[in-house]
Parts: C-alpha cells; sequence; structure tokens
C-alpha cells in the first residue's frame, strides 16, 4: 500500500537509498545525452547554418570571416550545451520530491570534475586564442593585410580604389583609370581589389558588409583593406563610426559586376568626368583637407594675401 | 514626517517629474523650425512644376546663433523668409530652386562637389548662364552647396566677388549676390532625404565642421517627398 501511495523513482537518489540500490551514475547519463546533443547539433551548425552566417561569402575575406564564424560557433555550441544538459537534468533528477524537506547531502568539491573543467575549458580557450591569432597573421588575415602598414599583399597588380570618407557620404578614387572620383563604386570579381582608406574630416569607418570589408577612416591616415570578389551582384557601403548630424545616412550600394563590365564603366566614368578630375588634387594616399595648395592665387585676385594655403590654419579657427 | 507632509511631498515630485517630460518633450522633440509645405495644391506624379526660392546668408541675426551661416526659406504661403531648412514637396514633380546666395567664399573640402549632379541637364544657371562645374580652388567663387547625396544632387553655390560688402542683416533684402537656378525630379516613391551643404562653413569650429554644419535649420536639413 505504501508503495502505491508513494511510488519508488528509480531515479531519485533518495528512493534509490531506501531501496538500497546503488545510486545512478548521473555523470556518465549527462555525458552521454550532452554528446549526443552536440554530435547532432554541431552538424547542422555547420551544415545548415553555417552557409548563412554572416557576412556571407562575397569575396575571399567574408568567406574567411564566415569560416572563423563558423569555427567559433561550432566551438561554443557544446560548451553551451554543457550548461543546459546539466541545468536540465539537475532540474528533472534532483528536484525536491513533494513533502521532502530534508536538506541536500553536504558536498566538498570533486576533485576530479574539477580538474576536467578547467582542463577542457582552459583547452577550448587556448585552442581558440591560437586559432584567432593564426587567422590573425595568415596571408590575407584581417592582422596581416589590413591597417596602414599591411604585412601581407595579395601580389601582381591589384585593382586600387581610394575611398574618401566624408559627412556624410563616401566618394572613390581610381588611381589605375586617371584618378577619377565618384560617389559610385563598381568592381570586377575575381580581381585582387587594395582599399586605401582615408577620411577628409571626422572619423568614419567604410564597411562594405557583403565583402567583408571593414576599415577605419581616419583624417590623415592612409588604411588599406585587401580582398578579391567572388560573386557578381550588389552589396551595401555603410559608415560603421558614428560621425555627426546625418551619420544614420551615410551609406550607399555597391556593384561587382564581369571584368569586361567593370573595363567599360571605368573608361566610361574615366572620360566622362575628365573635366572634374582636372580639378582634383593629384592622387595622394592621404589629404590634408585644410590646405589649399592654389588659394593664394585665389585670395590673391580678390586682393587678400597671407593666407599661406591654409583656409583654416591650426590656429584659425579657436578650437572650440 | 506626518502623513500630510509625506504626500505632499510625494505630489511635489510628481509635478515636478511630470512638468520636465512635457518640457522635454515640447522643447526638444517637438522643437525645431518649421516644415514649409510646396505640396498644396500639386498632384503627385503628374510631373508637375514646384518652385522652391532659398537663400544663403552670411550670419543669421534672426536665431540665438547670429554669427552662424544659415539658408532661409520662402514660404510658399506668406511669401515671407522662414528661418528653416525643413520643407515637404510631392512626389514625381520637378523641383525647380531659385537659391540666392548673398554668402562669401570658402573652397570646398573636396573640390569633387564643385560639379553639379543630378540636376536637370547636369547643370545649375549661375546668373542665368548654364554651369556645369566650378572649380572653388582656383577661383574661390563657391559659397556653399545645395546636396542631397541619396539623389544625387549636388550644386555648388556660386559666391559674391571675396572683396563685395556682404548683406549684414538676415534675411538679405540687398547687398551683392548670386542667384542660382537648377531643378531636379523628386522620386515617385516618395520618402524622407537629408540635403547638406558641403562647405565647411562653420566658423569658429574645428575645421569649420560644427555649428550651423550640424544644425538642422542652419546648413543642413530634409525633404519629405510625399506621395
Amino acid at each position: 500500500m505504501a508503495a502505491a501511495a508513494d511510488p519508488a523513482d528509480p531515479a531519485d537518489p533518495a528512493d534509490a537509498a531506501q531501496d538500497g540500490r546503488p545510486e545512478p551514475r548521473h555523470g556518465w547519463r549527462i555525458f552521454i545525452i550532452w554528446l549526443v546533443a552536440a554530435a547532432i547539433a554541431d552538424p547542422l551548425l555547420w551544415f545548415v547554418l553555417g552557409p548563412h552566417m554572416p557576412p556571407g561569402d562575397m569575396s575571399t575575406s567574408a568567406s574567411s570571416q564566415q569560416f572563423d564564424m563558423n569555427v567559433m560557433t561550432v566551438m561554443a555550441a557544446p560548451v553551451m550545451l554543457g550548461v543546459l544538459v546539466y541545468g536540465v537534468y539537475a532540474m528533472i533528477v534532483w528536484r525536491a520530491r513533494e513533502g521532502d524537506e530534508e536538506d541536500g547531502p553536504p558536498i566538498h568539491g570533486n576533485a576530479r570534475i574539477q580538474v576536467s573543467w578547467l582542463a577542457v575549458t582552459s583547452a577550448l580557450v587556448l585552442g581558440l586564442f591560437v586559432f584567432g591569432f593564426y587567422e590573425l597573421a595568415a596571408p590575407a588575415g584581417a592582422g596581416a593585410g589590413e591597417g596602414p602598414s599591411p604585412i601581407w599583399t595579395p601580389g601582381g597588380q591589384p585593382l586600387q580604389v581610394q575611398v574618401i570618407a566624408q559627412q556624410w557620404e563616401f566618394t572613390y578614387r581610381f588611381p589605375q583609370f586617371g584618378g577619377f572620383e565618384t560617389p559610385q563604386i563598381e568592381l570586377p570579381v575575381g580581381q585582387n581589389v587594395e582599399f586605401h582608406v582615408t577620411s577628409l574630416d571626422v572619423i568614419h569607418s567604410f564597411w562594405a558588409y557583403q565583402l567583408g570589408v571593414k576599415a577605419d577612416a581616419n583624417p590623415d591616415v592612409d588604411n588599406v583593406a585587401f580582398t578579391k570578389p567572388k560573386q557578381t551582384g550588389p552589396f551595401t557601403v555603410r559608415c560603421a563610426e558614428l560621425c555627426g548630424l546625418w551619420h544614420g545616412a551615410m551609406f550607399d550600394y555597391g556593384k561587382v559586376v564581369s571584368v569586361a563590365a567593370f573595363q567599360t564603366w571605368a573608361h566610361s566614368m574615366r572620360t566622362h568626368l575628365a573635366a572634374v578630375t582636372r580639378m582634383l588634387p593629384a592622387y595622394a594616399l592621404t589629404y590634408d583637407p585644410t590646405l589649399v595648395p592654389t588659394i593664394n592665387k585665389a585670395l590673391a585676385k580678390g586682393g587678400i594675401t597671407g593666407a599661406n594655403g591654409y583656409y583654416y590654419p591650426p590656429n584659425d579657427p579657436e578650437q572650440p | 514626517m506626518t502623513l500630510r507632509a509625506r504626500v505632499s511631498t510625494l505630489l511635489a515630485a510628481f509635478v515636478v517629474v511630470v512638468a520636465l517630460v512635457v518640457f522635454i518633450v515640447i522643447h526638444f522633440l517637438l522643437g525645431g523650425p518649421p516644415v514649409e509645405n510646396f505640396t498644396a495644391g500639386v498632384t503627385p506624379d503628374t510631373g508637375a512644376t514646384v518652385h522652391v526660392m532659398m537663400q544663403e546668408d552670411p550670419q543669421n541675426s534672426v536665431s540665438s546663433h547670429p554669427d552662424w551661416v544659415s539658408y532661409f526659406i520662402k514660404s510658399p504661403t506668406t511669401g515671407a523668409w522662414v528661418h528653416t531648412t525643413l520643407f515637404s514637396v510631392p512626389a514625381g514633380s520637378k523641383i525647380d530652386m531659385t537659391i540666392l546666395g548673398y554668402d562669401g567664399c570658402t573652397p570646398l573640402r573636396n573640390p569633387v562637389f564643385g560639379q553639379v549632379t543630378g540636376t536637370t541637364g547636369g547643370v545649375e544657371y549661375v546668373n542665368g548662364k548654364p554651369v556645369s562645374q566650378i572649380n572653388s580652388w582656383t577661383g574661390c567663387t563657391v559659397g556653399h552647396t545645395f546636396s542631397i547625396p541619396q539623389l544625387g544632387v549636388n550644386v555648388p553655390m556660386a559666391s559674391p566677388s571675396l572683396t563685395a560688402d556682404l548683406c549684414g542683416n538676415s534675411p538679405c533684402t540687398s547687398g551683392p549676390r548670386e542667384v542660382v537656378r537648377f531643378s531636379f525630379m523628386t522620386p515617385r516613391a516618395g520618402g524622407s532625404f537629408i540635403w547638406q551643404c558641403r562647405v565647411p562653413c562653420g566658423g569658429g569650429f574645428l575645421d569649420g565642421f560644427g555649428g550651423p554644419m550640424q544644425t538642422i535649420g542652419f546648413m543642413t536639413g530634409s525633404i519629405t517627398v510625399v506621395q
């Protein structure tokens, strides 16, 4: 009668102790449940979610970032599953039964679990640390192939595109095509591209999302980034650094096109913008936007002298 | 503290908080320059011509920043010059702009914006003469620009001579000026588009990029295209 009123739970340690049965091997149970869950989750994450992970695979740099994201996800998922499986198992198996007001057993640590936990998490963190460093330093990695002085270059003759940021629009200059400058950007598929990113006023950030290129645009700094588009199609460019009143409106759309289409576009722009290109300063990696080489002549024409080439010299206007 | 004192304190604190919220909403969120409406009597998407008149002044003596350069818009209803840079126009229409340039020259930070783009025929008319670009570095003849980046519109504003005595009271009604005319089409889809000046004309601020350059009602604003 007593058994019918209070059925023994084979998983309940209290019942097991009362029945004289051995305590179930909870650690193995949890491990096996976790192993099965991780073995299902990781392939799903890699093969199903992986191809859709940002920023996609439109370029070599985007693919590299997507690979890194997938590796991180596949490494992190088992850790998260371990926490979840343990939590759910504890809530189900070790929950307090109705009428059970007994304290839990006084446990003073478990050296084997603690050592295992430390060893596994240390190996994971150190492994990702080494992986991250390798990816940064590897050819075309963000650490080696980007910045003011990249230690890696793709070789050959990449297409050079200067990105000039100014409040609140990017313009693009193509030095290998006569140095024309335009707010539009088109790139050829399958060719290395060498971005030179700079700014004419405050700090901006050139973020060509689908290409996986993000480089700070700082005044007086030539920030280099490489990529090679792998697919044709549109991509979005946004400023990723809060840069003033209309920062949110500082975006445009570029296109990756075939090599032939790019050549046609570039030559047509070069011709179309020839008169404007003549107004521009000679191509340089950075520009001092307060210095106008010809300003003295212009001012002298109006009977004013002494500007020394600067229309905003360092001490004028006063800093607010 | 007595019950009456506690209740009184609570009520007083409540009133202060409500008053603060009302002040913030009215002063900061609902405040700002007025929007001039150029849509009255015009059917969108018909290619109708809408005339908008503006002026850019070397100062703004009608605001709390009298030394800031500023645009003004001529009200389509009263004909008065209004200190604002917000206006609405109908979609799918031709906007015929006339801008009176009363301010002196400042070279463009990027001379590429001396090019006229996005206008009908790719030109502006400076005192009646068609112009497709102005080199602000060789002549110092650009005062400001009127640019709508998302519509590809960029128009450099010609400026009076370097030595001219510029108008000293806003809105300007006399003094040397350049008259710039151009037109552009509004998109059929409608929407809100920012417009701005590209000349670093915020005198007194770092590299000329603060103050009026960053404040709606002075050298930047938005155009609401109404369907």
